[in-house]
């Protein structure tokens, strides 16, 4: 099978199964709109204060959330051995990688569309800037976030309390990233300073860390 | 090979009194700050060896990666280690300086931060050396510290624009340093570094007996289990 077929047919397996059971959308959905609740009574911002804590409430409410999903991205493929299955098959083990990557972008990319409404209605936000920056800013920050964590999430099943250890190996590393999207968002919603710096931060974060996964990755898979 | 490492130990003794009788007593005392400066004789060296600790755990991993060579690993298990308790210094003893000096303890400034968040990177490459269960663990912790590397250049950036776009404090930077101060910060670069290469000569011994001991014990327990 080509690179583009194992890519496709694994990223359709696990969208079926996440279809089917819902469990890491279903958690990720609750667990962010608590977030939102929380954040919401223990600021009570108005308006203007909104556009400023804003950005940094949005991801940092992704960013919890992402783990959710992440953390099941390698777990499920523990029962029955799949791993181990993968691992002596011929297969390369890029494609597994990306479409692991893919599947959790899109699930991160679901909750965000979901609750990108919610979070507009509580702080009652609207942006200063050009709004339409935010597009591009949410992708990049996403797959930041989804190719480190899908990486790591590899890393952390091999360890105790693995749940508890993807979150203390991907946090240190995604700083560089989460300033990026937290100031971008800022800069677009208060519309004071141009997002570009940081737009541009993130896709050399982007390029630099999907290089290194992909690089390391076979290493990562027949590790054990 | 004992007999380099109670030279080193000696010459370690030795530089570390001296460096602590220059830093207190010949230095010049600085004209603002008084003697509280001082601090910087154990400050700034204390940063620069955990900072070449870390270039050597990097170095060390990527050699282990390429060439799966079990000493590799070890220096780089015993560098994170000893470059965390360096590190650990610099950020205990900075706020210590920073109080009288700034009036603060902390602020989020470029090198401060950059600081903190390579410890917060080498931290965690140490909790995952502790917690894995894996047999393949130099592996994993090669991976985590090459990424952490390839982070620090991306860290730097980010934190350069986000400070330089407010106001930051002013630090007793730029201007040049007075001779006999640059001297006694030598001096007690290279007692440090010597105390630095110290631990970790012992550390890698321990290290090394360490896992000689594991092994051993793994092959005693095989016959009984085929038995």
């Amino acid at each position: 099978m080509s690179f583009g077929a194992i890519t496709r047919t694994t990223l359709a397996k696990d969208i079926r199964l996440e279809w089917r059971s819902k469990d890491a959308i279903n958690a990720m959905l609750f667990f962010a709109l608590l977030v939102v609740v929380i954040f919401s009574f223990s600021f009570d911002p108005t308006a203007e204060e909104s556009r400023r804590i804003a950005g940094g409430l949005v991801w940092v409410a992704f960013l919890f959330a992402a783990v959710v999903a992440l953390n099941q991205t390698w777990a499920r493929e523990l029962r029955n051995q799949v791993l181990d299955a993968y691992r002596v098959s011929p297969a390369p083990a890029n494609p597994l990688f990306l479409a692991k990557a893919v599947g959790n972008f899109i699930f991160v990319c679901v909750l965000e569309a979901v609750m990108t409404p919610l979070f507009i209605i509580f702080y009652k936000l609207r942006a200063l800037g050009p709004g339409w920056e935010l597009i591009p800013i949410a992708a990049l920050g996403t797959w930041a976030l989804v190719v480190n964590g899908t990486f790591f999430a590899a890393i952390s099943i091999r360890t105790r309390a693995r749940e508890i250890m993807l979150p203390l190996l991907l946090f240190p590393l995604s700083i560089p990233a989460l300033l990026g999207m937290v100031n971008a968002t800022t800069a677009v919603l208060t519309g004071e300073d141009s997002a570009r710096f940081w737009i541009a931060l993130l896709v050399a974060y982007d390029v630099v860390f999907t290089t290194a996964c992909l690089l390391l990755f076979e290493t990562l898979l027949e590790a054990e | 090979m004992k007999r380099g490492f109670s030279i080193l130990a000696i010459v370690t003794a030795l530089l570390l009194s001296f460096g602590l009788y220059a830093a207190l007593v010949i230095a010049p005392t600085e004209r603002t700050m008084g003697d509280v400066q001082r601090i910087f004789y154990y400050h700034v060296p204390s940063a620069w060896t955990a900072f070449l600790l870390f270039i050597i755990n990097f170095v060390a991993s990527l050699l282990y990666l390429i060439r799966k060579n079990i000493k590799a690993d070890i220096l780089a298990q015993v560098s994170a280690e000893v470059g965390v308790v360096f590190c650990t210094v610099v950020l205990v003893t900075g706020p210590i300086w920073a109080r009288p000096v700034w009036g603060i303890w902390w602020t989020w400034d470029l090198r401060l931060t950059l600081t903190l968040l390579l410890w917060l990177i080498y931290v965690s490459y140490l909790v995952l050396r502790r917690f894995s269960t894996s047999g393949q663990t130099p592996v994993l912790a090669a991976v985590l510290a090459v990424f952490g590397a390839i982070d620090v250049p991306l860290v730097y950036f980010s934190i350069w624009f986000f400070r330089t776009q407010h106001p930051s404090p002013v630090i007793g930077g730029g201007g040049s340093l007075d001779p006999g101060m640059g001297r006694v910060l030598l001096i007690n670069w290279a007692a440090f570094l010597c105390l630095a290469w110290l631990v970790c000569w012992t550390r890698y011994r321990l290290e090394v007996f360490k896992r000689e001991v594991d092994e051993a014990h793994a092959l005693q327990l095989l016959p009984e289990v085929s038995r």
